[in-house]
């Protein structure tokens, strides 16, 4: 009666449903919240221990010859349908200006030639997607920190958030990092790659580039910079886009 | 006794009557511990990175690698089939890999099938957070599993190669008696053989140190805190490669694993995995 036939095939049958049991108790501990909250807790974790070992060191640079040959666009490579955005890109950025506002003392509207005359810092770099593939590019623009110390951020400002002219679905746009991130020497606000102006499908005419984070914390097409208190209360209150829209960490370090 | 090691507890276990039939303590708790945690630990990273491959089923190496880039590795699908392409080798693979059809026979586009991955449906950010979840406890419960091997000499006394065991004859000899399925018996098999230790040395100081390295080479944060790391590799996109060879490595293992787990008697050998009680194969009479 029990065969080695029998016993293998009750083995094989038992392997399946249990495998099968296996991946169903997944796709359940998924969807449970408290199971979330703790997938989540591990974003904390992250940070703290990045920034421990990382401080505020440099992320790599390369050289001219290590330039991807042809650098991906992703994410939106247009903000085409936003209006104030076609305007400028129809009379070539020229009455575009940056806002820099939030908590700080000095409101300011920066146009391209006021951002080109701060000193530029140009920057070979990696670029990391979050799904897993890479690029190389040069980068060329003004340094964040100097243009908020510039504004002049208030006490309670925490965070720096990037409203963009872009729109993915229906919501627009926006992305946020800390003062840490916004002061670090690496983070600027790119007015040019590979030695041309900011081409559209990469962000025209400024994004951000924020070395040590995932592509996209690098937001494009930036039309304000807002310095807050608090990421709550704006769109999904979880600091941008990805993260309202799909759970993506906001710590994009890993 | 406790956690001694393997010859101590043979002595012990040669009793009067019928030692066949002895039982001895095999597995230290540490080791199996560290064996289940990892089953659960492996099993959720090997799915969950197999989803993240899902959504950019290429690989390339070098320092950057995108799809205007030459992959190596590609899983995708044209023309209504699926393939996998390794170099200039490709092969149909449709129903597995690349595309496969949901309950009701419409097409799913997908590198790795559903029933492989965590979660079963495309989820690039859950299948992170699982991800980036698990890496903790693979990492930690390696380096203190290490560690504590150290410490109690499951290394030096049950892990470590011997010169004589390096010696080409006797690794033939190991090869000749695995390809014969002749396992060894009586007090011998206590002892790891030396295909059993090239195996486990190459998992616990090969391929899980490498499978974690190129993981947190991936991580532009680690790359600006330790830029070595992807030095060391050749640039990210070849960590990522490697990161993805190094878990083919680890599903290896565990086929091999799984087969000489089943050869050398099921029961006895997960028995003495779950409860550290082991009984002795009877000498071979000839």
């Amino acid at each position: 009666m029990t065969g080695p036939i029998d016993r293998r095939r009750l083995l094989g049958a038992a392997a399946l449903g249990g495998g099968s049991l296996i991946l169903a108790g997944c796709d359940r501990l998924n969807g449970s919240a408290g199971f979330r909250s703790l997938l989540q807790e591990v974003e904390g974790w992250n940070m703290a221990s990045q920034r421990l070992i990382g401080g505020q060191r440099l992320a790599p640079e390369f050289s001219i010859a290590d330039l991807s040959p042809d650098f991906r666009a992703n994410g939106s490579r247009s903000a085409a349908g936003n209006a104030v955005w076609e305007g400028h890109v129809a009379a070539g950025f020229a009455n575009w200006a940056l806002r820099v506002d939030g908590l700080v003392r000095r409101p300011l509207d920066l146009s391209i030639p006021a951002l080109a005359a701060l000193p530029q810092q140009t920057q070979i770099t990696r670029h990391d997607c979050v799904e897993g593939w890479s690029a190389i590019g040069q980068w060329t623009g003004p340094r964040l920190g100097p243009i908020l110390r510039a504004a002049g951020l208030l006490p309670q400002a925490r965070f720096i958030v990037f409203h963009c002219a872009d729109t993915l679905g229906s919501m627009p746009y926006y992305e946020s990092i800390d003062l840490l991130d916004a002061f670090h020497p690496q983070t600027i606000l790119a007015l040019r790659m590979n030695g041309q102006p900011l081409p559209v499908r990469h962000g025209a005419p400024l994004r951000l580039r924020v070395e040590r984070q995932l592509g996209y914390k690098q937001a494009k097409y930036i039309m304000r910079v807002e310095a807050r208190a608090s990421l709550a209360g704006l769109y999904g209150n979880k600091g941008g886009y990805w993260e309202d829209h799909s759970d993506y960490p906001w710590y994009a370090g890993i | 006794m406790r956690d001694g090691d393997f010859m101590d507890q043979a002595n012990q276990a040669e009793g009067p009557n019928n030692p066949a039939r002895t039982m001895v303590r095999r597995h230290r708790l540490s080791t199996r511990l560290w064996h289940w945690l990892n089953v659960v630990a492996v099993s959720i990273m090997l799915m969950s990175g197999l989803m993240i491959f899902n959504a950019h089923p290429r690989l390339y190496w070098g320092r950057f690698g995108a799809n205007p880039d030459q992959p190596w590795l590609e899983i995708g699908n044209a023309g209504g089939q699926g393939f996998l392409r390794i170099g200039s080798f490709s092969a149909e693979t449709t129903g597995f890999l690349g595309l496969t059809h949901a309950a009701d026979g419409s097409p799913v586009a997908t590198a790795f099938p559903g029933w492989l991955t965590i979660p079963s449906t495309y989820s690039l950010a859950d299948a992170r957070l699982w991800h980036l979840l698990f890496a903790w406890v693979l990492a930690f419960a390696l380096l203190g599993y290490l560690i504590w091997s150290l410490v109690n000499g499951h290394i030096r006394r049950d892990l470590h190669i011997t010169r004589a065991e390096w010696s080409p004859r006797h690794l033939w000899h190991d090869i000749k008696e695995h390809a014969r399925l002749r396992f060894p018996t009586g007090l011998a098999a206590l002892r790891y053989n030396v295909l059993q230790k090239i195996a486990y040395c190459g998992v616990l100081f090969v391929l899980l140190p490498l499978v974690i390295a190129t993981g947190l080479t991936m991580s532009p944060a680690m790359d600006a805190a330790l830029p070595f790391l992807a030095d060391a590799f050749g640039g990210r996109q070849s960590a990522r490669s490697i990161h993805f060879l190094a878990a083919a490595g680890l599903v290896g293992f565990f086929f091999v694993h799984i087969a000489m787990v089943l050869l050398a008697g099921p029961f006895n050998e997960v028995r003495s995995m779950i409860t550290g009680q082991y009984r002795l194969p009877a000498e071979r009479t000839r």
